[in-house]
């Protein structure tokens, strides 16, 4: 039985600083100057170990991420992480039970993103602007990126899920692109291209890998689950674009889920639809507006990228009838990723511009294609990579995305809850509620225990292996009825 | 596969026996989007950064992850 996919997203933003020349310290000054305020407690670096390969080994020659600790680094009250990272500033939000519950707070960590460029630019020297773009491309050849984690059964063999779920990774960006003028590639090809499906798809050069930042794989092998190792492992997918459209990242997380959960239950098990060239398959599907030009596959066959992704739309329609969709959310959330699934694959077949309300990489050209419709401008003009990138610009009087009628999953209320909110549904509640409550008693916090200092005796560590403890319903009666920190950890060891 | 294009050809079919009644409301929303766009574009001449060139060039990126 497929577990839960407990999910959280990962955003690395772009942040452009008029007047600074530092990226490092201008995403410090951002970051800070949100949190100045706030009652925060650090990051505990106890757990991290973004070195260990899934596969069991160390390539040699593999260069681990370093774990900058010198940096800012927040948790916040929703049980997010607020932080630099390299050169940018990245929020992980907290962990959620299910996709839409997700888009609710990717949507938060935007809004933590958009207060954070006020607050840093109300003390700014005059003449000084920091503005922050949620994207993965500088359209020079770096990226940065947008990465999703779920939780996965440790009893499954990595090699069986990397193979099986390649096929998903390449052909998703159909509904997760971003879209992107032009190419960052080199070759001839690539020089035609004037616009391209994903931001990221270019950048990846290897099947399965380690790496996040040079020669990045489309299954990264990352082993570093923030739980229990001998139940959990924490499967982190750096091949996806950020999205602004609700409907995109709803399907990226759901679609994902669906299909791990597939693997997990041995679902896809005989399915051939295994790509004999993948890193060559998602560059060539990214270019490819047509979505229908055939890749091939390792048993001779062809197909195009919406024939895979309608063949795993059949399948775990079929899945779900046969097996349920507890693992993903329940029915309710369940049948909607089914069902915008197939409504989102019919738009694009007939036409891109049907789904300019869901998808980025289509609204976005609809966009630009009135634009050179208007101005009657050529690709080569740079008012359309102006235009590109300003569609993700977080400030509301300057983003692009922001006036389109793009279509909503969740309540903007309850995405302003959110900001400061933790999920009910996993552990990230008991984090967030302890920061909210205790503000004062929080030593520091990580993804699986937080450290209490009370003011008397020893730092105290409440591990939280388990992402699917410490909920509310686990804890909620606990926390109201504890009025200290100290009276919360007796109550927790008297168990 | 083979399900799939069963199920395709007739959704197609159901589509196409609604056409009729649905086409002039669906040239009505068409228009309804072209004129919401040519509202948009005005919008957008607005607020694009007036240097896009420079805009375009001073936006560079330390690769992250």
């Amino acid at each position: 039985m497929a577990v839960k996919k407990v999910c959280g997203i990962e955003t690395e933003y772009g942040i452009h600083h008029l007047g600074g020349d530092n990226p490092v310290s201008s995403s410090s000054m951002l970051v800070s100057a949100y949190v100045a305020d706030l009652e925060r407690a650090g990051w505990d670096f106890e757990d991290e170990s973004p070195g260990n390969d899934a596969r069991g080994y160390t390539r040699e020659g593999a260069m681990p991420p370093a774990v900058e600790t010198h940096l800012v680094n927040a948790v916040l009250t929703s049980g997010a992480r607020y932080y630099v990272d390299h050169a940018h500033p990245e929020l992980s939000t907290p962990e959620c039970s299910d996709a839409l519950e997700l888009v609710r707070y990717d949507k938060a960590g935007e809004e933590v993103l958009r207060r954070s460029m006020v607050a840093v630019n109300r003390i700014l020297p005059d003449g000084q602007r920091i503005t922050v773009y949620k994207n993965n491309s500088d359209s020079k050849g770096n990226s940065y990126g947008c990465h999703e984690n779920y939780l996965m059964d440790r009893a499954l063999p990595f090699a069986r899920l990397a193979d099986q779920v390649t096929s998903h990774f390449v052909t998703r960006q159909v509904y997760t692109g971003a879209g992107k003028v032009g190419s960052e590639a080199g070759g001839s090809h690539a020089r035609e291209v004037t616009y391209q499906i994903s931001q990221r798809s270019e950048f990846f050069e290897e099947t399965i890998g380690l790496e996040t930042t040079l020669k990045r794989p489309i299954v990264n092998t990352r082993d570093e689950p923030h739980a229990d190792p001998k139940r959990y492992r924490r499967f982190h997918v750096i091949v996806g674009d950020a999205n602004l459209c609700e409907v995109a990242t709803f399907l990226k997380v759901g679609t994902t889920a669906l299909v791990l959960s597939m693997i997990e239950d041995d679902a896809l098990g005989n399915v051939e639809l295994r790509l004999s060239r993948p890193v060559q398959a998602i560059r060539q599907i990214s270019y490819d507006l047509s979505m229908r030009e055939p890749v091939e596959l390792v048993d001779g066959r062809t197909a195009g990228a919406l024939d895979i992704q309608w063949e795993l739309h059949r399948l775990a329609r079929k899945y779900a009838d046969e097996r349920g969709l507890d693992s993903v959310g329940g029915e309710g959330v369940g049948r909607e990723i089914l069902r915008r699934w197939e409504e989102v694959l019919h738009g694009l077949e007939t036409d891109p511009s049907a789904v300019a309300r869901q998808v980025d990489w289509a609204a976005k050209l609809q966009l630009i294609e009135a634009y050179r419709d208007r101005h009657g401008i050529g690709w080569d003009d740079h008012r359309l990579a102006a235009l590109d990138l300003q569609y993700h610009d977080l400030r509301p009087e300057r983003s692009l995305f922001a006036r389109l009628d793009a279509e909503r999953l969740v309540e903007e209320e309850s995405v302003m809850a959110a900001v400061v909110q933790p999920p009910r549904s996993t552990r990230a509640y008991f984090r967030g509620e302890c920061l909210r409550r205790f503000p004062g008693a929080v030593n520091s916090a990580n993804w699986d225990s937080l450290v209490f200092d009370v003011g008397t005796g020893p730092l105290q560590r409440v591990p939280m292996m388990d992402p699917l403890r410490g909920t509310a319903e686990h804890t909620e009666a606990l926390l109201d009825g504890s009025t200290s920190a100290s009276e919360l950890l007796e109550r927790l060891s008297a168990g | 596969m083979a399900e799939r294009e069963q199920k395709k050809r007739s959704s197609t079919t159901r589509a196409e026996e609604k056409a009729p009644e649905e086409a002039p409301a669906a040239s009505a929303t068409g228009e309804k989007l072209k004129a919401e766009l040519d509202d948009l574009l005005d919008e957008i001449d607005e607020v694009l950064e007036e240097n896009a060139e420079e805009f375009v060039r001073s936006y560079v990126q330390k690769g992250g992850e």
